[in-house]
């Protein structure tokens, strides 16, 4: 029996293998130290770990400022999409109203926006608009880039709490603003929660327009496009490398641990209908 | 921009709307819906329409570097369209884009179903581990990907060159892959591929298990091969999902930028040079922004081309839901 299921396990681990590798080989990377690094023969373990090379990192020039900017621009943008999708959410999902199917549609429409096709019209209205180099720009295109998808999300959240409860609230004489502050909003905290991290992923990432948009004033980069010059900054110091990519991974990695539950979850529980 | 969407749309359940009918009030209930809808569509208005026409404007207007500093583009009609579908390096840029789109497409398509028919064999604790290595991969950034790549393939020091050259292609040891045109394109759909299977593979796996196992059992005692099983009982059941993945990853293979302009800018020599890249390129390192909106408009004109089947599958579903 357990021969017969060796080529399945064989398989399973070499997946298993090949999906993890390349993040494990960055992680031991960058706790190497530097002549276990440049050995001939690469060691797999690191033996010696030394944090060198994330102190390297982390002392960079601009490394704190390149944080805070990422940071800046990712928080504002999903913050502003969590406020703008909720209020469209609640009227898609509770109310009635003439344009509703339309509206839906183009916030569909408006998740596949081909937004590589829009770098050079983004470049050339930014300059327009004196709003070239400057984070606010691309906290602008974060938040409609996470929009469509936070009203989706929260949208599907809404309609799963009852109607009624909000109607009992008003019954017993609270108005519809307090209702939904007081009844729908507590039941609502994981979604946004889940909504919220998935946006923040999507912009914490995000390095088309980020190295478009940020030219004359490289103070301003994030993350992203400060990582994609790392021959720059660090030259052939690949542990230095590794562990910025490292730090620029771990705010994401967190975020998949708290969601991992409900990411695996959301896949198994049958929730495609195909 | 990435993955969750088509996921998270499918928590919809459908609740019927409900209409509160307090008289009193009507007239400004009325307006109410529309006022919190108003910020999207203004946001969506300004910074994903707007653009979007800009783009399309500017490809029908001369819009050089003077254009970009003193305004005043005059329009020049369908002259950037004959330029651009005139040259043949367009027109090779689209060749590799297709064959770009078409390797790494049926590459993760293929790579995915095996995934996911693997998955749903496994035991349980195998099963977790499996998937939770997928769930890192998806979430691995891209920059950090593009990165790690880059040093997994490293000439001298990189850990590929040195498994090969272990493995007896001596040929290997020391082999720049980013000086070659052809291996650069190799590692870059290693890369996408790498990026993309855990999505496909996932949801897939997901679509299997809502298959009812009294179907392979009855396959099974009908004396079916697992290809036969495959061929007759899951795919049929699966094909809207395989068409819909099939479509999102063609959508997002084509449209790739980041990965290949952060390894190779579209070099060397334009071997990994596809659509987007092509067009970032002519209007950013050349300046001719006219005849990279032109291309960015052809872009958007066969990407969508590509989506009607997905959108009219996509409404139809909504159709129903509402």
């Amino acid at each position: 029996m357990s021969l017969r299921r060796l080529p399945l396990t064989l398989a399973a681990l070499s997946v298993l293998v090949v999906s993890v590798f390349p993040v494990y080989w960055m992680v031991v990377t960058a706790f190497k130290p530097t002549r276990d690094i440049q050995a001939d023969t690469p060691t797999f373990w690191p033996s010696h770990p030394t944090l060198d090379h994330f102190a390297t990192a982390v002392n960079a020039d601009g490394f704190g400022l390149f944080w805070r900017n990422s940071l800046l621009v990712t928080v504002s943008a999903v913050l502003a999409a969590l406020v703008v999708a909720l209020l469209a959410a609640f009227a898609v999902a509770r109310m009635r109203w003439r344009g509703r199917r339309g509206f839906i549609l183009m916030v569909f429409i408006a998740q596949m926006a081909p937004w590589e096709a829009l770098l050079i019209s983004m470049f050339i209205i930014a300059r327009d608009t004196g709003m070239l180099d400057k984070l606010s720009m691309l906290s602008l295109i974060y938040f409609m880039a996470t929009l469509p998808f936070t009203i989706v999300t929260l949208r599907g959240f809404l309609a799963a709490i009852p109607p009624e409860l909000e109607e009992a609230a008003q019954m017993d004489g609270a108005s519809r603003v307090v209702a939904f502050r007081r009844v729908v909003f507590p039941l609502l905290a994981p979604g946004l929660m889940s909504t919220s991290l998935f946006g923040f992923i999507t912009a914490w990432n995000e390095f088309a327009f980020a190295n478009a948009l940020i030219i004359k004033n490289q103070d301003d980069r994030t993350l992203p496009v400060w990582l994609s010059s790392f021959s720059n900054i660090f030259g052939t110091d690949w542990g230095a490398t590794m562990a910025a990519a490292t730090l620029f991974m771990l705010p994401v990695l967190l975020i998949f641990l708290v969601l991992q539950r409900r990411v695996t979850s959301g896949f198994t529980a049958g929730a495609i209908k195909g | 921009m990435s993955a969750p969407p088509v996921v998270a749309s499918r928590q919809d359940s459908p609740a019927p709307p409900v209409v509160h009918r307090r008289p009193r009030r009507s007239r400004l209930a009325g307006v109410w819906p529309y006022l919190l809808v108003a910020p999207t569509v203004l946001g969506a208005a300004y910074l994903l329409l707007y653009p979007l026409l800009r783009s399309v404007v500017i490809s029908f207007q001369h819009f050089r570097t003077g254009e970009l500093i003193r305004g005043g583009a005059a329009f020049v009609g369908l002259e950037n369209y004959q330029e651009v579908l005139g040259s043949d390096e367009f027109w090779s840029v689209v060749g590799r884009t297709v064959l770009w789109t078409a390797v790494n497409v049926v590459l993760i398509m293929v790579i995915s179903t095996l995934v996911a028919l693997m998955i749903a064999r496994l035991r349980k604790r195998l099963q977790l581990a499996v998937m939770s290595a997928l769930v890192l991969t998806w979430a691995t950034p891209v920059l950090a990907a593009t990165t790690i790549f880059q040093w997994l393939f490293q000439s001298r020091l990189g850990v590929v060159n040195w498994l090969l050259a272990t493995l007896g292609f001596e040929s290997f040891r020391g082999y720049t892959w980013f000086a070659d045109g052809t291996s650069t394109f190799v590692i870059l759909v290693a890369l996408v591929v790498w990026q993309s299977v855990p999505f496909a593979a996932l949801t897939l796996y997901a679509g299997l298990t809502t298959i009812p196992a009294e179907l392979y059992e009855s396959a099974r005692i009908d004396g079916a091969t697992g290809w036969q099983i495959f061929r007759n009982v899951t795919f049929p059941i699966l094909r809207p999902l395989f068409g819909l993945i099939t479509s999102l990853e063609v959508i997002w293979v084509f449209k790739c930028f980041a990965q290949i302009w952060a390894i190779s800018r579209g070099g060397p020599d334009g071997a990994t040079t596809t659509l987007p890249v092509y067009a970032f390129q002519v209007a950013q390192s050349l300046h001719k922004y006219d005849l990279g909106a032109a291309i960015s408009t052809l872009t958007v004109l066969i990407l969508v081309a590509c989506l009607v089947t997905h959108l009219r599958r996509m409404l139809r579903h909504e159709g129903e839901q509402l």
